[in-house]
């Protein structure tokens, strides 16, 4: 019993290791149709990582081993935090040992050790890049915090399972509040992994980037390791979304094979709905001013804050 | 019971959009988008008073909801665009100062209106007596867009809002007023909408401009 928790667990990180790329894939296809350009294959992020790590890795000559260890760290972070999200079974053994806020903490770590590291070299993109990287990041905190407490106030658990677990073994509530933490969380997911509104994936010349302008020094297996956590990042961002509002199809208990499967068809579609609509919105809106960001991250706070709120004074009356 | 139960769910998440409308309309910079919210929240309005006429079996509240319908998301928007587009004003955007500062603001009118509101829904008997503070809520708000704003436009469509908050909190309260005075409410709606188009263009053959601080000073130097 124990044994195939275990097992499980390991079958969803290596999961999502594995599908992580495809996601990216799949959403820079959709964006690709959107615009009404011919689109790359969806296997375009792998063959960018095969060709990454066939590649010599150059580091500067004033390089500290900070910033040779700053992938690694990054990577592990990512693929860590993709052991706590349930994204096809939840019964996860290792995340009984963090729960949502050390979730928050460990892509936090992420982002300090990323930023450090393109501070590390001394160039004059990499120390920009960090400092507003720094910035969105301090002000998406609180709202990803705010989101993840309506989720907590409305099933009594800070554990993402059992979240899950409570939301979707009573598919009849609809809170308003979750609403408004859906709308916020969206946002966040937004500026969290330089996505349109705030940042563009796609720009390598340009004054407005900041991811890109963290990692413009490294190349090689340590550009790849980055890219593939980036990745990862927004595969982990969108399975704590479909966790948090749309767990439907999940096996809760399951260690049954055939109910497994049936959760893992479930989440391919899910991803694949919302890598469109992502990519949608991508396409709908123009990219922010990065004086704006600030403007944009307070609305997901608020919106998060809102939602406690309507929760606390319209949920409180119906229960009494 | 559960019908019931199930309206009062679906009420509650209309009166959520209803205040998600009413934050957008604070925040946003474009005439015409105002206006497409307002037109939203007619809408919203339209839905929730058929519910409830729905499940307290009420045929007044069908011939309100219907006149929402007519006038809030059909009439008023098209006249509110027809001036919009004869004032050549499309694209004139307003110029918020720290949209943040006002977004905080609104979130404490909202803390501030459930507080208010937890007294009386206590009291109130209707099926919708969760959401006299979110109308509540309403209300502050589309004061605060009329505050915050300096166009013309702008300030009337707060105005309107206002007037759907009033609309809405009627409706959670008491089921909604007496007829009467719902159609006297909708057609001093429609004349205050015509009387400020012509106020409109007589500021702007004034002053050049919709901007209203220009009505500030009191004399001309």
């Amino acid at each position: 019993m124990k044994g195939i928790a275990f097992v499980w667990q390991l079958v969803e990180v290596a999961l999502a290791i594995a599908l992580a790329p495809l996601l990216t894939g799949w959403i820079a296809q959709c964006r690709s149709w959107l615009q009404n350009r011919s689109a790359p294959p969806l296997t375009q992020p792998y063959r960018m990582l095969r060709k990454l790590f066939h590649k010599e890795a150059v580091v500067a000559d004033h390089a500290s081993p900070l910033f040779r260890a700053a992938p690694y760290v990054l990577f592990g972070a990512m693929v860590l935090a993709a052991a706590i999200v349930p994204t096809i079974v939840t019964d996860l053994p290792f995340a009984r040992a963090a729960d949502a806020i050390a979730l928050i903490g460990l892509f936090a770590t992420a982002r300090v050790c990323q930023a450090l590291a393109a501070m590390d070299i001394g160039t004059a993109f990499g120390s920009m890049g960090a400092r507003r990287e720094m910035m969105i990041g301090f002000l998406a905190e609180p709202a990803i915090l705010m989101v993840f407490f309506n989720a907590f106030l409305l099933f009594g658990t800070t554990a993402l399972p059992g979240v899950v677990d409570h939301y979707a073994s009573h598919p009849s509530v609809i809170d308003p509040s979750v609403i408004f933490a859906a709308i916020g969380f969206v946002m966040v997911l937004l500026a969290e992994n330089a996505r349109i509104p705030i940042d563009n994936p796609a720009t390598h010349l340009e004054l407005t980037m900041i991811h890109e302008a963290m990692v413009l020094e490294y190349s090689g297996r340590h550009l790849a390791l980055i890219e593939w956590a980036s990745s990862l990042k927004l595969f982990n961002y969108t399975c704590i979304g479909i966790a948090l509002f749309l767990p439907w199809g999940i096996a809760i208990h399951g260690t049954s094979f055939g109910y497994v499967l049936f959760a893992l068809a479930a989440l391919i579609a899910k991803l694949a709905v919302c890598g469109a609509a992502l990519a949608l919105i991508e396409s709908l809106s123009a990219k922010l001013r990065l004086f704006r960001a600030p403007e944009f991250l307070a609305l997901a706070f608020l919106f998060a804050v809102l939602g406690l709120l309507v929760h606390l004074l319209m949920g409180a009356n119906t229960s009494a | 019971m559960l019908k019931s139960h199930f309206v009062i769910e679906l009420l509650k998440l209309l009166a959520a959009g209803m205040l998600l409308i009413s934050f957008a309309m604070l925040s946003t910079r474009r005439i015409q988008r105002l206006i497409t919210l307002y037109m939203w929240q007619g809408a919203i309005l339209f839905l929730s008073t058929a519910l409830v006429a729905y499940d307290a079996g009420l045929t007044e509240l069908y011939f309100s909801a219907a006149l929402t319908l007519l006038l809030k998301v059909i009439a008023l928007p098209f006249i509110l665009n027809w001036l919009v587009r004869r004032l050549g004003a499309q694209r004139e955007n307003e110029r918020l100062a720290h949209i943040p500062a006002t977004m905080l603001a609104g979130l404490l009118l909202v803390i501030l209106a459930f507080g208010l509101a937890q007294p009386i829904s206590v009291l109130a008997a209707t099926i919708m007596r969760h959401t006299i503070g979110i109308a509540l809520a309403v209300i502050l708000l589309s004061f605060l867009t009329m505050i915050m704003r300096r166009k013309a436009i702008a300030q009337v469509i707060g105005f309107l809002a206002m007037e759907n908050g009033l609309f809405f909190a009627a409706a959670s309260a008491t089921y909604g007023m007496p007829m009467v005075i719902e159609l006297g409410i909708a057609l001093d709606l429609l004349v205050a909408v015509f009387i400020l188009g012509i106020f409109f263009f007589q500021i702007r053959e004034q002053f050049d401009s919709l901007d209203l601080h220009h009505l500030e000073s009191l004399k001309e130097e």
